[in-house]
């Protein structure tokens, strides 16, 4: 590893916080009307950042071109998002203030995240509900016919908004059903079953991306005046994660490889509420809301390996640790803190469980106090879930929950455009690193999509397109996108040819061992360590014996998956040595080595208020270290306690 | 556990097709039925031969990506789940299980287990939709919506598009899908602008892919979302009093 101390320039607005946006928007070239037609813009990905940025330029009259590999741009995994989206309306009258919002994703997310971004974020808030509700998105709502709100992890105020427990796929629905209009205007040419390979480079700028089809394996180049990745995060390389099964970071490691720095990779997120894993053979691990710990209590047994069924124990042989532990925010704890109270009860043999391998999140009070009618009301889908998955009653018995990786604050960097260090090449949502800082809050990765895709990319992308007013984009035939489609086609081949004896899930599943055991909930240097060198030991044997069958030329899912595994073993290295470099526990990166006496995160401001910022060297790995300094003016940088 | 399982195998649309018989041995109970698909893969490219392919992804029974027919019935035996949400404890050790992908000429078989769901997405741009450009919305709550009328429309937005309820079909018919997207929108106060121009435009979008519906109701047992279908007589009802509405003198 080496550092460098060029500045990345985040292209922050001057001035008071509050009006950065509205200066920025002013200060912004504007593309006319009838120019914007000549720009040709390329979209990768349809979750809920990319459907709603290819809806917004549609609309604003741009020729946009969208790819996802699903069937329909309603499958991305932002269907998935179960509890709310957070906003900074103030509905519920408990003091709730775009400042607020600003504020407590700054501190929840462990002082790690730039201010100006965030502030952003909160006062687009309040538009994404107003949009949402015009869309026809099925909000809860109270008798009296207006929006109800619910409470979520790491803050004071009710402030989600939510549809059932199935707030991300209505909110995918109205952004889905935006697009469906653009393409039936004819504003967006769009692309299913169609997988982006790399992005394809001249003169250092971003000029288009190499596409195979999955149903005919035919690879071509695509060219456009930008390139915008809205490809999601990169939970799957633990394997097993909350994210769907054909969640990969291939896009943004592509982009990387090509230039894009990747920021923070060692910052993901481990939900303290997912089911517990039952078996060796599971497939992916899935997540009850956060919202469920408004209602539900967690606790464990008292006793250390107590082997009672759960309404067999007293309640005076209980411990309800989260609200002993943290009394002011209690069974809403952060997503961090929670998930690490956890891995402490189950060290300590305190787990519950067949496998010990959970803690209970338990309904009986709230369910004897607002009866079960009104509980099955706000997490009926959700209750009925579990229930499939595991064949428990959670109206009777207590649910077994555990922590699960299920998000990635790390991505590739951006500035304030959202533009990555490549010119030309933006990432949207949960690909980028922008807002969340080193942890995540509850309900507010559906705000993050939704405002980088409606509010905020369809102003920003005019200051770079504006230069390139009457400049065709570079034609396919150059030769920089015959070099791109050679080089996927090798690859391509390259995977079918090594002809060894394992396949692709099983080294990815001996790739997430190694994450979660060393770079998962709790890290020190010699694990660290150690997982550098089995990750590159893996990768090599992944070269020599991996078994694909069947041919490029046709659809062929454990080729699609092959060259995602491949990706995910360079992330996984980039991952630890990113982990390996900070020195502080902050957020969702722990380190053993860094805990306050009571087994807090402690930070170390004073050498790591900064953005860890990657470029790629080369394939020997010399990965250079580029940081941003994180100035806060706003939010006084302060040991975080929710107790 | 263990299973013996008749796949359907095809190379590709034009390819012909036919079963196949694969013995999934040593199965949890646990396991969910696509993660015994998954250890019968495992097995199949061991030794050489090319794993069968089928949609999946989120494995939540909300993506809507996954569906086969299991003996039969869309989704399998189990009341209101998708494929990925079934587990094997509802089978019994021993059982033969017939795998099929949907079944409807407007769906053609892409390879295997995986279909061509696209006409979906032509039903849905045909107007599912209402119209408003990003930024030209009103205060959320400037429109209040009676509760019961949010709740209803969400029964309805809760269609995951998986296309089980034309599997089921015995005229392979996509009214309940048409039907949910229409109830959704129509229910609400924004939906109303657009309501008789949307319903026409999608149900004669449908019509141009799918049979036509005699009130099996298959569809609605089918549904893992268990959507009613009460919906598509609501849908019915529309399209007639759209038939008779004079769109320029709508709102006097």
């Amino acid at each position: 590893m080496t550092e460098n101390t060029f500045t990345l320039d985040a292209k922050i607005p001057q001035g008071p916080i509050q009006e950065h946006w509205n200066t920025h928007k002013f200060d912004t070239k504007l593309v006319n009307p009838a120019n914007k037609r000549k720009y040709k813009i390329i979209i990768i990905g349809t979750g809920l950042a990319g459907a709603s940025a290819a809806a917004t330029l549609g609309e604003l009259g741009y020729d946009v071109e969208v790819f996802t590999y699903h069937d329909s741009a309603r499958r991305a995994h932002s269907i998935a998002a179960q509890g709310g989206i957070n906003a900074a309306k103030n509905y519920a009258n408990d003091g709730d203030s775009i400042f607020r919002l600003f504020y407590d994703t700054v501190k929840g997310g462990d002082f790690r995240s730039r201010e100006s971004n965030v502030y952003r974020l909160a006062q687009v808030s309040n538009e994404i509900i107003d949009q949402s509700v015009a869309q026809g998105v099925p909000y809860a709502r109270e008798y009296g016919g207006l929006l109800d709100n619910r409470s979520f992890g790491g803050a004071q105020v009710s402030r989600t908004f939510y549809a059932r427990g199935q707030t991300g796929q209505q909110l995918l629905l109205g952004a889905y059903q935006a697009l469906a209009r653009q393409i039936e205007l004819g504003a967006v040419t769009f692309h299913t079953r169609a997988e982006m390979l790399d992005v394809v480079l001249k003169d250092g700028r971003a000029v288009g991306v190499v596409i195979r089809d999955l149903v005919t394996g035919e690879i071509t180049p695509h060219s456009a005046h930008v390139v915008m990745l809205a490809t999601g995060g990169y939970s799957n390389v633990y394997f097993l994660s909350t994210n769907a099964m054909a969640c990969n970071g291939t896009a943004a490691w592509r982009a990387h490889r090509k230039g894009a720095f990747f920021a923070n990779p060692s910052f993901t997120q481990i939900h303290p509420t997912c089911i517990p894993a039952s078996d060796e053979h599971q497939s992916k691990l899935t997540l009850m809301s956060e919202s469920l710990r408004n209602d539900g209590r967690i606790w464990v047994p008292l006793k250390a390996g107590d082997d009672r069924a759960p309404r067999d124990i007293p309640e005076d042989e209980r411990d309800y640790y989260l609200e002993r532990q943290y009394p002011a925010f209690g069974n809403l704890a952060p997503r961090d803190i929670a998930s690490r109270a956890a891995m402490r009860m189950i060290e300590d043999d305190k787990g519950i469980g067949p496998l010990k391998n959970g803690v209970y999140l338990d309904f009986e009070d709230a369910i004897d106090r607002l009866g079960k009618a009104k509980i099955e009301e706000r997490y009926g889908n959700l209750f009925e879930m579990y229930e499939r998955i595991t064949d428990e009653d959670p109206y009777t018995s207590p649910m077994r929950i555990f922590a699960a990786p299920h998000y990635t604050m790390g991505g590739l960097w951006v500035d304030y455009n959202l533009m990555t260090t490549v010119p030309g090449l933006y990432a949207l949502g949960e690909a980028n690193f922008s807002d969340h800082g080193a942890n995540r809050l509850g309900a507010s990765a559906l705000m993050q999509g939704v405002a980088d895709g409606y509010f905020i990319i369809p102003y920003t992308v005019g200051e770079y397109l504006a230069d390139w007013l009457n400049i065709d984009p570079v034609p396919t035939d150059d030769h920089v996108f015959a070099e791109a489609v050679d080089e996927v086609n090798q690859r391509t081949e390259r995977f079918l040819s090594i002809n060894g004896s394992r396949s692709v899930d099983d080294f990815h599943r001996e790739l997430g061992k190694i994450m979660i055991e060393h770079v998962g909930l709790a890290r020190d240097r010699e694990g660290l360590e150690r997982a550098i060198a089995e990750i590159r030991s893996v990768r090599e044997e992944f070269w020599k014996d991996l078994k694909v069958l069947g041919t490029s030329d046709s659809l062929n899912q454990s080729l699609e998956r092959a060259g995602r595994v491949a990706d995910f073993f360079e992330i996984a290295e980039l991952m630890a040595i990113d982990a390996l470099s900070r020195e502080e526990s902050c957020g969702g990166h722990f380190r053993l080595e860094h805990q306050t006496e009571d087994g807090e995160a402690r930070r170390d401001d004073e050498n790591y208020a900064y953005v860890a910022a990657w470029e790629w060297k080369g394939e020997n790995w010399p990965q250079t270290l580029h940081k941003e300094q994180l100035e806060f003016e706003y939010v006084a940088l302060s040991q975080r306690n929710y107790k | 556990m263990d299973f013996s399982l008749k796949v359907w195998r095809q190379d590709s649309p034009d390819a012909p097709g036919g079963f196949k018989t694969y013995q999934a041995k040593n199965i949890s109970p646990e396991a969910s039925f696509l993660e015994m698909l998954d250890d019968v893969n495992e097995h199949l490219n061991t030794i050489g031969e090319e794993p069968i392919a089928f949609d999946d992804d989120c494995r939540e029974g909300i993506c809507g990506m996954c569906g086969v027919m299991v003996n039969g019935h869309p989704h399998g035996p189990q009341d209101g789940t998708a494929t990925c949400q079934l587990h094997m404890r509802k089978f019994s050790d021993g059982d033969s299980i017939t795998i099929e992908p949907w079944r409807a000429a407007g769906m053609p078989v892409v390879r295997d287990l995986i279909v061509d769901r696209s006409p979906l997405d032509r039903i849905i741009e045909a107007g599912g939709y209402i119209s408003v450009n990003t930024g030209a919305a009103p205060d959320a709550n400037v429109i209040a919506i009676p509760k019961e009328a949010a709740e209803a429309s969400m029964d309805a937005a809760s269609c995951i598009g998986c296309a089980a309820c034309i599997a089921a079909c015995p005229n392979s018919a996509a009214n309940l899908f048409t039907a949910a997207k229409i109830g959704h929108l129509s229910l609400l106060p924004q939906g109303q602008p657009e309501r008789w121009t949307r319903v026409i435009a999608m149900v004669e979008t449908m019509e141009e892919y799918f049979g036509s519906c005699t009130n099996h109701g298959e569809c609605e047992s089918a549904c893992p979302k268990n959507i009613s279908i009460d919906f598509i007589a609501m849908m019915n009802r529309d399209y007639v009093k759209a038939q008779f509405k004079n769109f320029a003198k709508i709102g006097q």
